[in-house]
């Protein structure tokens, strides 16, 4: 690549990564402003001030916002965690067997994923009233399972197919179950799909707002999304705008670390070298 | 290890496709058999029966004594090596080669014992701590062998094992599992589609066509003596020349001049319009090179050489001939089952290497007729085969390799009591 080439993507770099970063940088600013500073008319705060954390975690908003995280944390790992081991199952045998039907549950599948959820969360709210789901953790861990779950399936399939299948037919012959060839050929292969699927899955359930709002009530179940859209100022006067974004960068935090963390298992090809070469 | 006999076994796919059809086949304690044809064959899904991969239709299993239709291949004790290798990316070389052993909940120490062992009969002792994606293709497929022999299974199965190397490794690895074999004196199944493979390691070698057994015979039974057309066609390379031929008297009219025939192959070509001759590229010389004793054992034909090969220790030449409408199409749909492509009616001859026949010139050839076969054009069946000929081929390789074994148990060399390498570490 020649200098002046190298230069352009320079620059094209520079310029995409400003243009995603800067809604978060102004978050992440907003945060640091006192909330009669808002309208200063510029991008960094007067005085950049903590005032906004501490309101979140131990003074006004604490009582609203500490319950949410706990709630959201507890109902996306959950909800997560069953979906990756359903899916896991799901995709494996659609990878590998033939049966009858299987076209149709990976369309129903997508189907699933592409329906709005705005119309399916009026007849819910009722019915959730009605068997006593309303406002409790399992009434959105099964809400989200159905919003990650068609997501999981299809990557996991995608990803149990590229291992090749005599991996596993060389593990039976070399004397394993068809569950231990699962559990000690299939399973490490597949981790970095697992992976991959289990973080899609944690920012969908994560993210969801119109569940969350709708089907919850009290701190008794209430999601972070939902719970930053009740955020008050602390006057009728006063915009609760900076701490809403306090807690939005908090909320952003964990998404973050998770991708630090795992973004060598998601990019590693792990079934380099299986075959021949 | 154990025998493995196969009775009536038929495979047919769901939509009523018999890959496999009414095979019986029986494969002695220690004997080394390939199942060896063109692509599509059946013989891989033939190997894959035997160790329970591929559902068996109808037909009996018996692999030392007993029935195992039924059994799951980890209840059979046989070991595989596939084509591709299928090591498992995430272990490391000696935990792929021990993985069957912990599946069996041997104990650490014997692990390390065994695996040590068979590291060593393969020279894989540097490795073992490398991961598969890091190994060179001749060094995947020791590791794929390794996990084959360190434990003690009934029987080997190999699938297109060497198809994966390039051409000079594969002639390595092919003796390396030869005397491997030999050594452990395991009863073996190679499937492969090289003959070049078939000839050099098998004590018997079956050919299949369509899901059927064509021959079962040593590679020196199969070469001399084959049964019919495919087999004489698949076996031997540069393959067996096929030339129409009409009987007059005691002498075949060939395009390349008359071959006389005794009379014990005269009686059973008579009595047929068309016939198709089998001659070996090597039955044909340069004319001028014959010794003059044995000159009066063949004829002589002039003919213009179309291309010829120069491979230093070898010549080819190429004629070409005219055959009736009838017998191209023939050999044509022959040679296109037999995975190759013949574009024109040729003969292949192996002349000397220092043989001065030019291209493009007219030259004088000689043809050994001794060992000619004659073929039945429409049903492809060697009508010259002498079968006790053939039989007796055969028994000389089944007592060679018999001896063999004993001698390898004589001297007790199992991976269990392997020689060690001294200094190799």
């Amino acid at each position: 690549m020649s200098t002046r080439e190298k230069t352009w993507w320079i620059i094209g770099g520079i310029l995409i990564l400003l243009y995603c970063l800067f809604p978060i940088a102004w978050i992440v600013s907003l945060s640091f402003k006192a909330p009669s500073d808002i309208a200063n008319g510029s991008f960094l705060p007067t005085a950049a001030t903590w005032q906004n954390y501490s309101d979140i975690f131990t003074g006004s908003a604490s009582d609203l916002f500490l319950p949410a995280l706990r709630n959201s944390f507890g109902i996306c790992l959950i909800a997560t965690f069953i979906s990756c081991i359903l899916a896991m199952f799901a995709a494996y045998a659609i990878a590998r067997l033939d049966f009858p039907g299987k076209t149709l549950i990976l369309s129903t599948a997508l189907g699933v994923a592409i329906f709005p959820v705005i119309s399916i969360v009026t007849p819910l709210f009722n019915l959730w009233r009605q068997i006593g789901l309303y406002d409790t953790w399992l009434g959105l861990i099964i809400p989200y399972l159905s919003l990650t779950l068609p997501i999981s399936i299809w990557t996991m399939s995608a990803f149990f197919r590229e291992i090749p299948w005599e991996m596993e037919q060389a593990a039976q012959v070399d004397g394993a179950t068809t569950w231990q060839a699962f559990r000690k050929v299939i399973v490490p292969l597949a981790a970095p799909g697992v992976f991959t699927t289990a973080i899609i899955a944690f920012f969908i359930a994560w993210n969801d707002f119109v569940y969350g709002i709708s089907l919850t009530s009290t701190d008794a179940s209430r999601p972070v999304p939902a719970a930053l859209g009740l955020f008050s100022g602390a006057s009728q006067f006063e915009d609760p705008t900076t701490v809403t974004a306090a807690a939005a960068v908090i909320v952003t935090i964990p998404v973050v670390v998770l991708v630090l963390l795992f973004q060598r298992r998601i990019v590693a090809g792990l079934t380099n070298g299986a075959v021949k070469g | 290890m154990a025998s493995i006999e196969m009775r009536n076994i038929v495979k047919q796919y769901g939509d009523g496709f018999p890959a496999v059809n009414d095979v019986s086949l029986d494969i002695a304690d220690g004997e080394f058999m390939i199942l060896v044809g063109p692509s599509g064959c059946g013989k891989s899904t033939l190997l894959r029966m035997i160790v329970g991969l591929e559902d068996i239709t109808s037909g009996d299993m018996i692999i030392g004594g007993k029935r195992v239709n039924d059994l799951a291949p980890r209840d059979r004790n046989l070991s595989m090596v596939f084509q591709n290798y299928a090591l498992y990316p995430h272990m490391t070389v000696y935990e792929n080669i021990a993985f069957p052993l912990r599946l069996a909940k041997v104990s650490d120490d014997e692990v390390r014992r065994r695996v040590t062992e068979a590291s060593d009969v393969l020279e894989l002792k540097d490795h073992l701590e490398r991961k598969p994606a890091n190994l060179s293709g001749g060094q995947r497929q020791r590791v794929a062998m390794g996990r084959a022999i360190v434990r003690q299974a009934e029987a080997f199965l190999f699938d297109e094992p060497l198809s994966n190397l390039d051409a000079k490794l594969r002639g390595q690895m092919r003796t390396e599992i030869s005397r491997l074999q030999r050594r452990l004196g395991i009863t073996t199944v190679y499937v492969t589609h090289d003959q070049t493979e078939a000839m050099t390691l098998g004590d018997r070698v079956c050919v299949l066509r369509k899901g059927k057994i064509q021959q079962v015979a040593s590679p020196r039974e199969l070469y001399e003596q084959p049964v019919n057309l495919f087999v004489a066609g698949f076996i031997g390379s540069p393959p067996m020349n096929f030339l129409p031929a009409t009987l007059e008297g005691n002498r075949l009219q060939t395009p390349f001049g008359q071959i006389e025939l005794d009379e014990r192959r005269v009686a059973a070509v008579k009595g047929r319009d068309l016939l198709l001759v089998g001659i070996r590229p090597e039955y044909f010389e340069d004319a001028s090179l014959v010794d003059e004793a044995k000159r009066p054992l063949g004829s002589l034909f002039r003919a213009r050489v179309d291309v010829t090969e120069w491979l230093g220790d070898s010549q080819y030449a190429y004629i070409p001939y005219e055959a009736p409408e009838e017998i191209t199409r023939q050999l044509r749909d022959l040679s296109r089952e037999l995975d190759s492509e013949e574009l024109r009616t040729q003969a292949i001859v192996s002349i000397d290497s220092t043989s001065r026949i030019r291209e493009g010139r007219e030259a004088e050839f000689w043809l050994d007729a001794r060992k000619v076969h004659v073929f039945d054009p429409q049903t492809g069946e060697n009508l010259t085969r002498d079968a006790e000929a053939g039989a007796r081929l055969t028994q000389m390789a089944t007592e060679d390799r018999v001896e063999q074994v004993q001698e390898a148990q004589a001297q007790g060399t199992t991976v269990g009591g392997g020689t060690t390498r001294a200094g190799a570490a």
